[in-house]
């Protein structure tokens, strides 16, 4: 019976031959992710559904990486990392990567990439709805809440739907002024936010498949804003060689069957399409960057788990090089990584971070930061009527902070050509 | 479980994602110490756009200014409620200002899932859009053994889509106790 391949990794984790989608099914799952924002009321949950001694399931699975509120002031966000730490020293979990010291490492769904625990054909959860974006691996991922976390953390399970697939192919070759951002904001306006409610996004193609891991991740990360369950792409030698370089435990690779049935398949050629942005105040709300041209901005923002990669940053500083930057403009890495490497990779003669120092860049230390508004003294909260062109995944009112504040989403080229001028860029202009 | 629910209409649009409902900056307090959690009902809905709250007019926040609760039990809400993050302090936030169900035309599923298996606010979903008839502030019946809505303050009763394969966890209060009653926890753990 032909399946899809996230029919097939969920056959696998719920040990049968084969699933339907709409069928409801328990999944062992091989990882479960959390941060500090979820993590805290997650342990609560636990312990008074488990019991106050009770053990998790398995603490080599379950990652704890502290993110989103990290440099601040707010003493409620301070004791979220004390409770983090304090569940992560009774239970033993040795994949806790702890603020202030060499473990911390940053953004969630990067971090699980650098640090090997995303695999081919595995079923991770994470209180994070940006889960999805390690379906960049040819894996399940999916993001669930505290309850539903916590039931994992004592057994290891959950119940879940099957999901109908729907399949994206980009054929053709990419063009250098488009990213997977560009691919992802076309979707979202074409199929609308809830366009792939309780569905797979499957993506595939001659494009999908020469781009770098980092800009498959942003292809999945996005899944959620059309209401996806996950995002995926198959594993072939890029992925291959990414996991292999950092983990040796074992994976298996998944493909969907040609015969595989789709609720619904797109096709797109890369070389028709131009570079787009979601305006105010919806991922959906797609134009051109060319039909909004001129829209005057206040900040610009390169950064988060959808825009804080090491690949978002060299198309960043291809722009950057050599100008100066007309509105405020904050570079988040999106871990510690990615922030050396900001040092140590060279464009055109200088490291990155140098390209962006000279542009008058704002460098921040790697964490969430502002994508998702936070505390008051966030590093580049928006405020009062700002107008930011952000590399972020969701621009519903005040996501960034201020209700009154409008973001358009776009690509990193977008956000530094448009931080050059000062208005909405097409970085054709640039390139 | 209660087979009746009777309040108050709160009137909202559509793609009212799980920011509005509780914006990041608040998620910092605790969901378990009593005093902290009373923050999440003052901040319930508070990201809504004010001229987005309280259709058809707008300009009626869901908790008012000063207190910790709000008038309005059942909200009415069009297509992809809860959309956007995955954090269960929404559905929490909801409930502990005092709503009791929602009534929308379609929901993001982590939301979904999140109301039902936390057993915090009943999730329905409605094939008409209730919020183009029904006023923020008019007194509705929701009676759940029928599936059925009444607007008692314009005397119309409306069919609601039936809760289906969710309605058992529905009425067990949550995934845990619905775990419990049918033994799941324990072969899960087998």
């Amino acid at each position: 019976m032909a399946q899809t391949i996230t029919q097939k990794i969920f056959a696998k984790a719920a040990n049968r031959k084969f699933v339907d989608p709409g069928q409801s099914v328990w999944l062992n799952v091989d990882v479960l992710l959390t941060h500090d924002v979820c993590g805290p009321p997650t342990f609560d949950i636990f312990k008074q559904e488990f019991g106050p001694k009770a053990k998790v399931w398995d603490p080599s699975k379950v990652v704890v990486l502290p993110d989103h509120y990290i440099f601040t002031a707010n003493e409620h966000a301070h004791r979220n990392i004390d409770l983090l730490r304090q569940f992560a020293a009774e239970q033993g979990l040795p994949n806790y990567y702890d603020v202030g010291t060499d473990r911390y490492r940053g953004v969630c769904h990067v971090a699980l990439a650098e640090e090997g625990f995303n695999l081919p054909g595995t079923v991770l959860f994470g209180t994070d709805s940006h889960t999805c974006t390690s379906g960049a691996f040819g894996m399940f991922g999916s993001g669930i809440g505290n309850t539903d976390a916590a039931f994992i953390l004592g057994t290891g399970k959950l119940w879940e739907k099957v999901p109908d697939s729907m399949k994206f192919t980009f054929e053709g070759q990419m063009p250098e002024y488009l990213t997977a951002k560009d691919l992802i904001l076309q979707i979202l306006g074409d199929i609308t936010t809830d366009g792939a409610t309780y569905r797979a996004m499957e993506f595939d193609g001659e494009a999908v498949y020469s781009l770098p891991i980092d800009e498959r991740m942003t292809l999945c990360n996005m899944a959620i804003e059309a209401g996806g369950m996950n995002g995926i792409i198959a594993a072939d030698s890029v992925t291959e060689a990414f996991v292999k370089a950092r983990t040796s435990k074992p994976y298996e690779i998944f493909h969907s069957d040609p015969d595989a049935q789709y609720h619904s398949m797109y096709r797109y050629n890369v070389e028709q399409m131009e570079p787009v942005v979601a305006q105010p105040h919806s991922p959906d709300n797609r134009a051109t960057v060319r039909s909004v041209a001129g829209t005057p901005i206040t900040k610009s923002y390169i950064g988060s788990c959808t825009g804080g990669k090491l690949t978002d940053f060299r198309l960043a500083a291809k722009i950057l090089k050599g100008k100066q930057v007309s509105v405020t403009t904050n570079i988040v890495p999106a871990t510690v990584l990615v922030a050396s490497q900001l040092e140590t990779e060279m464009y055109d003669g200088q490291s990155l971070r140098q390209i962006f120092e000279d542009a008058g860049c704002s460098i921040a230390l790697p964490s969430c930061a502002a994508c998702l508004g936070g505390p008051s003294d966030t590093v580049g909260r928006s405020v009062d009527n700002d107008v930011v062109v952000s590399t972020t995944n969701r621009n519903f009112p005040g996501r960034m902070g201020s209700k009154f504040a409008g973001v358009y989403l776009a690509s990193p080229l977008t956000a530094a050509a448009s931080a050059v001028t000062g208005k909405l860029t097409d970085p054709r202009d640039f390139l | 479980m209660d087979t009746i629910i009777q309040g108050k209409a709160y009137v909202l649009g559509k793609n009212i994602d799980t920011d509005q409902i509780i914006p990041a900056e608040h998620l910092v307090y605790s969901l378990s110490d009593p005093e902290e959690v009373k923050m999440y009902g003052k901040y319930a809905l508070s990201g809504v756009p004010i001229e987005q709250a309280g259709l058809p007019e707008g300009g009626i926040p869901f908790v008012e200014e000063g207190y910790y609760s709000s008038p309005y039990s059942i909200i009415i809400a069009g297509p992809n409620f809860g959309c956007g993050s995955s954090r269960e302090h929404a559905p929490f936030a909801l409930k502990v200002a005092g709503a009791r169900a929602i009534i929308a035309e379609s929901y993001a599923r982590i939301f979904y899932r999140n109301c039902v298996d936390g057993g915090f606010v009943i999730p329905f979903e409605t094939a008409q859009p209730l919020n183009k008839s029904i006023l923020t502030g008019d007194e509705l019946s929701l009676d759940m053994e029928n599936n059925t809505l009444t607007n008692l303050t314009q005397n119309v009763t409306y069919q609601l889509r039936p809760l289906g394969d969710v309605v058992n966890i529905v009425q067990a209060g949550g995934i845990f106790e619905y775990a419990r009653k049918n033994d799941l926890m324990a072969t899960t753990e087998a």
